[in-house]
């Protein structure tokens, strides 16, 4: 049966598909013991409180969602660009971002306080809230990208692919600019509050959806012996480096526009100099691991030969942007309302101080559910259908696309 | 049973009815006199418009170390009164020190039951909202838990419940998974009561917190609001807060 289903692979490798779901099985067995644990004692297991009301869940999620929006990009640039070599690679992508998108929503519902409300969720809508309308995004996600990739696969429809495409460019691209602004949109805090959140979480969106894409492209092309074209693998690492430089450009911008605002200096020395755990993810896992590293290595001569070594700067990619999500999340929320400017605060509800969080296992079994469903359907969709990217060599060569 | 004993049967049958209904009819309008003697609002009366309810409080009144209100608001709301990252606070008592000169002020902090509130606008389902009468309430039976209003909220003012409940109130219900905060003790506003803790205040002799109508001219907090200086915390937020406060 396992067999039977295995299509356009050099070598089905039964036992090691098996031994994957195995292995994405555990992790989701993992994730709903934390999760009906969480159900029936409360969140009092979690390390959130009343200060950190968003953790490590919310990282993982948020990370999912937003890479998930950006691997589609690899599709877009296909269909609604007409680039051939990004064309081949469509259906892999768009079947990603509906495995990582569902796997961050998965997480943010299972993280909710009351998860048995969710057909609360989908029936009542506050259309002032930037949250509600992220509801509709996402649930508009799954319904236009499911239809993208059925045009991108079912040859009677290939023709409708362009235009659906366009329709699912431009529904991504909103909505990571609405998920950017459920942070950009909290006016009393001053880690948020900021019309560049959108922007800055589109570009960052292409950035880690992109790494993604290349380490699920790599572990196929491994899985199956392949070798990736060396044209191929130059063009992607380079857009890979225009992304990472061009979210490095947007935190840059972020960050002195702060400075700029004398209100916002107390909460740039607590990011940037004295903020502990939140410094120290900042400059070496946001801006080192997941910037400068692998920018340096896709701009090394080395890359274009190797593989492994593209992948790995995708993985410091994709590690930096979960130590950004967890600076943007917990972070902005770490550091204190100033409530009464020119006054230092102090009381029983921890005002005036900085806000202490340690996740807890729970939390972190809960967020790893996400990775776990994007990874389970990832492998049994690549296995059960054609994902593999098919190059058109001769439309390489000749430089047509 | 002959047919003049059913008749009297009858008879006696709508003898009692027309007793009861008169008993019954009395009992109801004395019960309406009352309750409209008490001026509370009837349950089936939606709240209105024509009132916003507000508070200011004087922080040159409020008592250093005074924990009554809190302590008052803990009994009325069914909290347990600990101080835990993860316990719910409805209401605190704050300290602030001016970092020029070194003046300490102590005050009560609580929902500012703001007009234009952020959490109301944030929530993505509607269970954060505003009463016609400018109460910002939580409706318990659609909070998904999703703690956004907590992020949105300028004044920290909102809590979420981290483990189950017992012995509640059965006027505030609450609930594991749920957000909640300061409802101004809307179950006793709507007896036409003051909140728990604006009367712990009073009782104390300290008086530094006034509730009233914000929309009556003739009420006591306009009236207060009218002849003294009086602040909203952050202002610069626009957001015409229910709570204002005076000494800072």
């Amino acid at each position: 049966m396992a067999n039977e289903t295995c299509l356009n692979q050099a070598a089905c490798r039964t036992p090691q598909f098996l031994m994957l779901l195995v292995l994405g099985g555990l992790v989701m067995l993992g994730t709903l013991f934390a999760f009906f644990t969480l159900e029936h004692h409360g969140h009092v297991l979690t390390g959130m409180n009343n200060q950190i009301v968003w953790g490590l869940p919310h990282v993982f999620a948020v990370f999912l969602i937003v890479a998930a929006s950006g691997v589609l990009n690899v599709a877009s640039i296909g269909s609604v660009f007409g680039k051939k070599l990004y064309k081949a690679r469509a259906p892999l992508s768009g079947m990603l971002a509906l495995a990582m998108m569902a796997g961050g929503l998965a997480v943010l519902v299972l993280d909710l306080g009351r998860p048995d409300r969710l057909i609360v969720a989908m029936t009542h809508y506050n259309f002032k809230s930037i949250f509600a309308w992220n509801m509709i995004f996402y649930n508009g996600f799954f319904a236009i990208v499911g239809l993208y990739l059925i045009t991108l696969m079912d040859r009677k429809l290939k023709g409708f692919s362009t235009p659906v495409g366009f329709v699912a460019f431009l529904w991504r691209l909103a909505l990571t600019t609405a998920t950017g602004s459920i942070f950009g949109f909290l006016v009393a805090r001053a880690g948020y509050n900021s019309a560049l959140m959108a922007p800055m979480f589109v570009i960052m969106s292409f950035a880690y959806g992109l790494a993604v894409f290349l380490l699920v492209q790599t572990a196929m092309y491994w899985w199956n012996g392949l070798n990736l074209d060396e044209r191929v693998q130059a063009r992607m690492e380079k857009l890979l480096a225009v992304f990472v430089a061009a979210s490095l450009y947007f935190t840059v911008v972020f960050h002195i526009t702060n400075l700029y605002f004398a209100k916002q200096w107390e909460f740039e020395r607590f990011i940037l100099l004295d903020g502990g755990i939140y410094t120290v993810l900042f400059w070496v896992g946001q801006i080192l691991v997941g910037g400068i590293i692998p920018l340096v290595l896709l701009f090394s001569s080395a890359a274009r030969k190797s593989m492994a070594l593209v992948a790995l700067a995708a993985l410091l990619v994709i590690i930096g942007g979960h130590a950004q999500m967890y600076v943007t999340i917990v972070g902005g929320q770490a550091f204190p309302l100033d409530m009464f400017p020119g006054y230092a605060e102090s009381s029983a509800f921890y005002d005036g101080v900085v806000a202490q969080y340690s996740p807890s296992i729970w939390e972190f079994m809960l967020g790893m559910g996400g990775i776990g469903i994007a990874f389970l359907a990832t492998t049994i969709a690549v296995r059960t259908f054609k994902f593999m990217p098919q190059d058109d060599f001769p439309a390489l060569e000749s430089g047509k696309d | 049973m002959s047919a003049p004993e059913k008749q009297e049967t009858l008879q006696e049958r709508r003898e009692f009815l027309k007793a009861g209904a008169v008993v019954a009819g009395a009992g109801l309008a004395s019960g309406v006199l009352v309750f409209g003697a008490a001026h509370s609002r009837p349950p089936e009366q939606a709240a209105s418009a024509e009132r916003r309810w507000g508070m200011l409080i004087d922080t040159n009144q409020c008592g250093d170390g005074c924990n009554d209100c809190v302590n008052a608001c803990n009994t009325e709301n069914g909290l347990d009164g600990k101080t835990g990252p993860q316990d719910s606070q409805w209401i605190r008592k704050l300290n602030i020190k001016d970092l020029r000169n070194g003046r300490v002020h102590e005050l009560p902090m609580l929902c500012q039951h703001c007009e234009h509130a952020p959490c109301v606008d944030v929530c993505p389902t509607g269970a954060s909202m505003k009463r016609a009468d400018g109460i910002v309430l939580v409706d318990r039976h659609i909070c998904i838990g999703c703690r956004y209003c907590m992020m949105a909220c300028p004044y920290k003012a909102r809590s979420f419940v981290h483990e189950p409940l017992t012995e509640q109130n059965p006027e505030v219900p609450r609930g594991k998974g749920c957000v909640e905060s300061c409802t101004f003790c809307v179950q006793r506003v709507d007896r036409d009561e003051q909140p728990a803790c604006v009367e712990a205040c009073n009782a104390k002799g300290h008086q530094a917190m006034l509730f009233g109508d914000l929309l009556d001219p003739e009420s006591a907090l306009s009236k207060a609001l009218k002849s003294q200086a009086s602040t909203e915390v952050r202002a610069d937020l626009g957001l015409n807060t229910g709570v204002r406060y005076q000494g800072i």
